[in-house]
């Protein structure tokens, strides 16, 4: 199904008022991976909103991305406790590993990197999360694996 | 008859391996013709032994772990499934000192019950406060959270039945009852480990919070980065609908009270009450300017109860047990307990459910263990990103609201980061301004500038530039975020920053004359 149907789908199944704006949102990026300028528009439509309030509120929250990720998304975990148990070193292996930097993807388009404050598993980090999969205990050796895996995975 | 075996499906657990357990648990028994009921319970809250596996054997439930996938087929053999003994053998999961010596009020049921079973649930004391709230009138209800003492658990201690008196006095039919489930702070997990392991008992709080108020419709709103959380929270909800627990007549009480859960956009600045109002109703997660208060003029612009989630979790045990028997827990003005969060570099990590009134030093040593790299404790940030670092010498000091407060620092929602002797304290005070520069939610320039202007200052003095006049220039940019922010963001970014400046000059490279 192009990206256009599949909006205008996940909006019809929301109420048409400016409330169910994060969820549309949400349903979107949770079936696309992004969400589409285009989507920008048709929401305006939708919810009686302007381009710009939609624009507005997409941009201001991290979670939304308005451009297409790589195949696999990890989240690195920044935050102080995970700082504690050595998330710095992490950080820089996998910079370094995937050659990226964050908000950014490898060049072979399979994973992008972004960052974030607290999975909510602060007493086992450091932490990340692929998809909806939350990982403790991550050093580089863990993170190869992770990496090496991911990469079999894909198609 | 089938053998119960309970293997946390908590996001710790989860991300430390209980899947993999569970799975080869399953396949294990099976294999042996064994049969057994899986439960996916919430986390005990131990996390250095996550994935703990428990078994009910006659004399009680008695755990295992640290488990591996790798033990399983050893545990078996050892016939662990009747309580056999093994290497990983923890005993009865009730004597093991770090739980044995809590005070479970809010978290009695947590790891013990079938997250998803109402029958579950009231087999545990689940639904005696809704029974006996719907018995009340709205005023007895919320005279008995007044009476409790119970503050708020998301930053603030508001006094709850305060709150929930301005909500049932506004004028209006339509009201609604809000649940921070946001939980930003770093090190803090108590939200969500409830929510993952007792989530009637929210739903629970939330209907009687609706009855206190004359509310009839609540949001829960929490945060995206809990995916785990998310599904639960989902399930447990349509479970309540089905079972008659929300719905138009709640417990045939005749009284309507509903919920919809809301996720989200990573945003830290919409924990705070009125940017989560502008989330909820679908705009930028901006600070409001207050007055109006959101008891008077809230979601929808109707006046709203806007409670963080282990507060309203909280209420149903008060109306159970009696608001005399909540308040003989805690001492002072700190009344109750609070489920406590260890977190960083602890060699015990996990929730402490405990009275108000224990030392920092207690919860550090006697139930964390002191570091788990081994090194001695250098300091702790203590109420998530916001909140002071606390040096050691201040490590006596009693867990209470006001003891805190008096020396510059706040328990928040009880999350506590350990920080061993490799911390470079300066680096941190610096993570502090990045993060609130990340952060901000840009509706006013002594947050949104100064936390940029801070960390280019803090660089500065690090490089070793000028650290005098940079020093009085962090300070004076601190006062100004202190004094012209419009909320605590901006206006405490400053506790970690100058806390750390105060406590550990030398990360900086100052004397302590210098620092101040
Ligand atoms: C920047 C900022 C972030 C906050 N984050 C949270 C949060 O994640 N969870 C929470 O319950 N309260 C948070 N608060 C506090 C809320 O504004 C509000 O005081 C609280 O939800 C009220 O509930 P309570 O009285 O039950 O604590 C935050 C406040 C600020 C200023
Ligand atoms: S202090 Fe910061 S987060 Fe708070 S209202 Fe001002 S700009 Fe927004
Ligand atoms: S821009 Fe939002 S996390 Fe970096
Ligand atoms: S600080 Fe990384 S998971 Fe909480």
């Amino acid at each position: 199904m192009p990206h256009a149907a599949i909006v205008q789908r996940l909006i019809a199944a929301h109420p048409p008022r400016q409330d169910a704006l994060l969820p549309i949102l949400h349903a979107i990026q949770d079936e696309l991976g992004w969400v589409p300028p285009k989507a920008t528009t048709a929401i305006a439509q939708a919810l009686n909103l302007s381009r710009a309030e939609v624009h507005g509120v997409i941009s201001f929250y991290h979670h939304f991305r308005t451009s297409p990720p790589g195949r696999q998304v990890i989240q690195l975990c920044r935050a102080e406790a995970c700082q504690a148990r050595g998330s710095e070193a992490l950080e820089a292996h996998a910079l370094a590993a995937l050659g990226v930097g964050y908000h950014q993807t490898t060049a072979d388009g399979a994973v992008s990197l972004e960052p974030v404050y607290c999975l909510g598993n602060c007493a086992c980090g450091p932490s990340l999360r692929v998809g909806d999969q939350i990982i403790g205990r991550v050093d580089a050796a863990r993170f190869d694996r992770l990496l090496a895996n991911l990469r079999e995975e894909l198609p | 008859m089938s053998v119960r075996v309970y293997v946390p499906a908590d996001t710790t657990a989860l991300a430390v391996g209980a899947e993999e357990v569970a799975l080869a648990i399953a396949a294990g028994a099976a294999a042996r013709g064994v049969s057994i009921e899986l439960v996916r319970n919430g986390s005990r809250g131990l996390f250095w032994l996550e994935p703990m596996v428990e078994v009910a054997t006659p004399a009680g439930r008695v755990a295992y772990g640290p488990v591996d996938v790798a033990d399983v087929p050893g545990l078996l053999d050892a016939g662990f499934l009747t309580g056999g003994d093994h290497p990983l053998a923890l005993g009865p999961t009730d004597d093991i000192p770090f739980l044995r010596q809590q005070e479970r009020l809010t978290f009695a049921r947590v790891g013990v019950v079938d997250p998803l079973s109402l029958d579950d649930y009231a087999a545990h004391g689940g639904l005696v406060g809704l029974r006996a709230a719907l018995a009340m009138s709205a005023s007895e209800i919320v005279q008995a959270v007044t009476d409790s003492g119970l503050r708020g658990r998301g930053g603030a201690a508001f006094p709850a039945g305060i709150k929930w008196r301005t909500v049932l006095g506004a004028p209006g039919i339509e009201k609604y009852v809000v649940c921070n489930a946001d939980e930003g702070d770093s090190g803090t997990f108590s939200d969500r480990m409830l929510l993952e392991g007792d989530p009637f008992c929210l739903i629970e709080g939330m209907v009687i919070a609706g009855l206190a108020v004359g509310a009839n419709r609540g949001y829960v709103y929490l945060r995206s980065e809990y995916p785990r959380a998310w599904s639960v929270v989902n399930a447990a909800l349509k479970r309540a609908r089905e079972a008659g627990l929300l719905g138009d007549d709640v417990l045939g009480s005749g009284r309507a009270f509903d919920i919809e859960a809301r996720l989200g956009g990573g945003a830290y600045i919409c924990g705070e009450e009125t940017a989560m109002l502008e989330s909820i109703e679908g705009k930028r997660g901006q600070v409001r300017t207050k007055p109006p208060l959101p008891a008077v003029k809230g979601l929808f612009g109707k006046p709203t109860v806007i409670n963080n989630l282990i507060t309203l979790a909280s209420v149903p045990v008060i109306l159970a047990k009696g608001a005399a028997f909540y308040r003989d827990f805690g001492q002072g003005r700190s009344l109750g307990t609070l489920p406590f969060q260890l977190a960083g570099n602890v060699r015990r990590g996990g929730l402490v459910e405990k009275a108000f009134g224990l030392t920092l030093r207690a919860l550090l040593e006697d139930f964390g263990g002191g570091t788990a790299s081994g090194r001695p404790i250098r300091a702790v940030q203590v109420g998530g990103p916001l909140g002071a670092y606390v040096p050691p010498a201040d490590f006596d000091l009693p867990l209470d609201y006001e003891a805190f407060a008096a020396r510059g620092a706040m328990i928040g929602h009880g999350g506590v980061v350990v920080f061993d002797d490799t911390v470079d304290m300066a680096r941190m005070a610096r993570f502090a301004m990045e993060f609130c520069a990340e952060e901000s939610c840009g509706k006013c320039t002594p947050c949104r500038i100064g936390s940029t202007r801070g960390m280019e200052v803090i660089d500065r003095i690090i490089a070793g530039d000028e650290r005098a006049a940079n020093t009085a220039l962090l300070q004076d940019l601190c006062s100004l975020m202190t004094d012209g922010s419009l909320c605590a963001m901006g206006g405490m970014t400053p506790f970690p920053v100058q806390s750390a400046l105060r406590h550990f000059p030398a990360d900086f490279g100052l004397d302590s004359g210098e620092a101040q």
